[in-house]
C-alpha cells in the first residue's frame, strides 16, 4: 500500500509544528478541566461522604475517645474526611467513555504524545484533589480545628492530600484502559474501602484489636493519616512526614507503571 | 487482512467498497496508525506507518466511522483542541477555525454542546475538524453510513471541493456502491479481507461488458437458466444470483431477444428480463459470486438488484 506524496498540495501549507510535552499536558488539561467543570454535580458524593462520616464519627465517639489523654478527636478526623473525599476521584470514568465511543482514537492519530493523554487528565485530578481538600479543611476550621504547624503545615497537609489522591487515580486509569468497560471502573472504587479502613481512621493504632494493628502496619493509609495529624496536632515531625510521603511514593510507583503500561498496551493495539 | 495490495495516487480519491466486515475498517486503521499490521508494508504521504508515525500523523486527516466526538464540548472547543494538538500558532490556530467553522455550516450550534447535535451535524464537525491542519491524506471511513440523503450529498460535494480544489487526497471506505460510484476516481473491491477488483468506476463496469441482461427467475429455475444462457452466442459470462441470473454481453439489445427465445425453447419463463449498462454491483457480483446490495440492504442505490428496473447506472465521476 502507498501513496506517494511527491506532487501533494498541503492545503494546510506547512502549519503544523512540532508540540512540547507541556503544551500537549496543557491541551489535553484544557478539555479535562473544563469538563470537570461541566459537571459540578459529580463532586457531590466526593463531599457528602466525607461530611457525613466526620459529623457521624465525631457525634458517636468524641466524648468516648477523648477520654484518653491528649487527643482532640475533631482534628484526629479532618485527615480522615480528606481521604475519603479525595481517594478514588479521577477522570477514568471519561478516558472509558473516550474509549467506547473511539474519541481516544480521534486522538491517537493526531501527533499527540501518548503519555500526555493521561498526564493531562491527571492534571484534571490535582484541580479537583485541591478543591475537595480546601472545602475538608474549611469544614475543620468551621469544626475548630487549628494546625499546629500554621500555614506551612496547611500547606503541606493540601499537598500530601492532593499528592495521596493522584498517587490512588493510577488503579482506576489502569481498569479503564485494560477493560475499556465502564462499569468495571466504577467497580473499581471498592478498592478503596481496604485502604481507607483497614487504617486507624477511628482510633490510634495503640487502642485497635491486635490482628488490625498489624494489617494496619503495612497500609500506606495507615502513615498518611499519621503524617498528616501530625501537621494538626503534633508539631513538625519529620519522621511522621517522611513516613507518609514515602506512603504515597510507594503507592504512586505501583500504580502508575501499572497505568502508563497499561496505557502503552492500549494505543499499540489500538 | 489478506492480500491487500494497492497504490493511491496523490490527488486522487480512491474507493474501497466492500460489504460490512469485509475488513475496510481494519485497513483504514493500518494506514492511520491506529492498528499494527502483523506483517506487510504501508507507506502514507511517503512515510512508513510503522517505521515513522509521527510523519504520517502530521499529514493525514482522519474521520474515523460514527463521528466520536466529546458530547461535553461545544464544536468550537473541539475544533481548537484538534488545532492545538497540531502546535498550530494562535494566528494560524484562529484562521484554521474560522475555515472549519465553515466547513462545517452548523451555525449557532458551533457554540453548543455536542450531545444537542444531530448525526449529520456531527459528521460535518468531525470532517472539520479532521482538516483543521490542512492534511495531505484525508481518510474517510464511512463517512455517509446512517446520514440523510441531504447530509450525504453534502459531504459528497465537500469531499469534491477538497479534492477539487485543495488537492487533498481522499481514501475513502464505503459500503455504498453509488458512493463509489460518483465520488471516486479509482475504486478497489475488498471481500473477505482480500482486494477482488480494481479500477476507475467506469473501467471496472467496463469490464463486465457494454450491457448487462438480468433475468429474474424462480429459484428452481436460476441453475438451468445459466446453463441455457452459457451456449449461446455473444454471451461473456453469466453468473447466478440468488434471484436470478445475470448475463454479460457486448450488445444488450441485440443479445436479449435470443436469451428470451432460447429460455422460452427450454421452458422456462423468467419473472422478467431487463437490459441496463452495468454497475459496480455487478462487478461486485462477477469477482464474488454474490450480489453486495443482497447481502447489505442499505448498499441501495445504484447497484440496482436484479429487476428493479432498467435504469442506466450512472457513468464514473472521472475526477478532476
Amino acid at each position: 500500500m502507498s501513496t506517494q506524496s511527491g506532487a501533494a498540495v498541503a492545503a494546510g501549507g506547512g502549519m503544523v509544528r512540532p508540540v512540547g510535552i507541556v503544551t500537549d499536558i496543557a491541551t489535553v488539561a484544557r478539555r479535562s478541566v473544563r469538563s470537570l467543570l461541566r459537571e459540578p454535580e459529580a463532586m457531590a458524593p466526593a463531599l457528602i461522604i466525607p461530611t457525613f462520616f466526620f459529623i457521624v464519627n465525631i457525634g458517636a465517639l468524641e466524648s468516648f475517645v477523648e477520654r484518653s489523654p491528649g487527643i482532640d478527636y475533631r482534628a484526629f478526623q479532618i485527615p480522615v474526611a480528606i481521604i475519603f473525599a479525595v481517594t478514588g476521584i479521577s477522570r477514568a470514568s471519561v478516558l472509558v467513555i473516550d474509549i467506547q465511543t473511539g474519541y481516544l482514537d480521534r486522538m491517537l492519530v493526531t501527533p499527540v504524545r501518548r503519555t500526555t493523554l493521561l498526564l493531562g487528565m491527571m492534571v484534571a485530578d490535582i484541580v479537583l484533589a485541591l478543591a475537595l481538600s480546601l472545602v475538608v479543611v474549611a469544614m475543620g476550621f468551621v469544626a475548630g480545628v487549628r494546625f499546629e504547624t500554621g500555614l506551612l503545615g496547611i500547606l503541606l497537609f493540601l499537598g500530601l492530600a492532593v499528592a495521596w489522591s493522584l498517587a490512588f487515580t493510577g488503579f482506576p486509569y489502569t481498569v479503564a484502559l485494560r477493560t475499556g468497560n465502564p462499569a468495571a471502573v466504577n467497580s473499581s472504587f471498592l478498592i478503596f474501602f481496604p485502604f481507607a479502613f483497614l487504617t486507624p481512621a477511628y482510633l490510634p493504632r495503640e487502642l485497635m484489636t491486635g490482628w488490625m494493628q498489624t494489617v494496619a502496619a503495612w497500609n500506606p493509609v495507615t502513615y498518611l493519616l499519621e503524617g498528616m495529624r501530625s501537621l494538626l496536632s503534633g508539631g513538625w515531625q519529620a519522621a511522621a512526614i517522611g513516613k507518609a510521603s514515602a506512603a504515597i511514593g510507594g503507592l504512586a510507583l505501583v500504580t502508575f507503571v501499572m497505568a502508563f503500561r497499561s496505557l502503552a498496551r492500549r494505543v499499540a493495539t489500538g | 487482512m489478506d492480500g491487500v495490495d494497492l497504490g493511491v495516487n496523490s490527488g486522487e480519491i480512491y474507493g474501497f467498497l466492500g460489504p460490512n466486515g469485509a475488513g475496510k475498517s481494519t485497513t483504514v486503521r493500518m494506514l492511520c496508525t491506529l492498528l499494527k499490521p502483523t506483517a506487510g508494508q504501508a507507506t502514507v504521504a511517503g512515510y512508513d506507518v510503522v517505521d515513522r508515525p509521527g510523519d504520517v500523523r502530521i499529514r493525514i486527516g482522519v474521520a474515523l466511522q460514527e463521528a466520536a466526538l466529546d458530547e461535553r464540548q461545544t464544536g468550537r472547543e473541539i475544533l481548537d483542541l484538534q488545532a492545538r494538538l497540531y502546535g498550530l500558532s494562535a494566528v494560524d490556530r484562529a484562521a484554521s477555525i474560522a475555515r472549519a467553522v465553515d466547513l462545517a455550516d452548523i451555525g449557532d450550534a458551533m457554540d453548543a454542546r455536542i450531545k444537542t447535535y444531530s448525526g449529520g451535524m456531527r459528521r460535518r464537525l468531525d470532517l472539520a475538524a479532521s482538516l483543521i491542519h490542512g492534511p495531505e491524506v484525508l481518510f474517510l471511513d464511512e463517512p455517509t453510513t446512517g446520514l440523510d440523503p441531504v447530509s450525504r450529498a453534502q459531504v459528497w460535494d465537500e469531499v469534491r471541493r477538497l479534492n477539487g480544489e485543495l488537492g487533498v487526497t481522499v481514501f475513502l471506505t464505503t459500503q455504498y456502491l453509488e458512493e463509489a460510484d460518483a465520488l471516486a476516481d479509482r475504486v478497489a473491491i475488498i471481500d473477505g479481507g482480500r482486494i477482488v477488483e480494481e479500477g476507475s468506476p467506469s473501467e471496472l463496469k467496463r469490464a463486465v461488458g457494454a450491457d448487462v441482461i438480468v433475468v429474474d427467475l424462480s429459484p428452481d429455475a436460476i441453475a438451468a437458466a445459466a446453463t441455457v444462457a452459457e451456449t449461446l452466442p455473444d454471451v461473456d459470462a453469466v453468473t447466478q444470483g440468488r434471484r436470478g441470473v445475470t448475463i454479460a454481453t457486448a450488445d444488450g439489445a441485440a443479445t436479449v431477444s435470443s436469451v428470451a427465445v432460447a429460455l422460452s425453447g427450454a421452458g422456462i419463463h423468467p419473472q422478467s428480463l431487463t437490459v441496463r449498462t452495468p454497475s459496480l454491483d455487478d462487478v461486485f457480483l462477477l469477482a464474488t459470486g454474490y450480489r453486495m446490495s443482497a447481502v447489505d440492504p442499505a448498499a441501495g442505490g445504484g447497484g440496482a438488484a436484479p429487476g428493479s428496473g432498467s435504469r442506466a447506472a450512472t457513468p464514473g465521476s472521472g475526477g478532476p
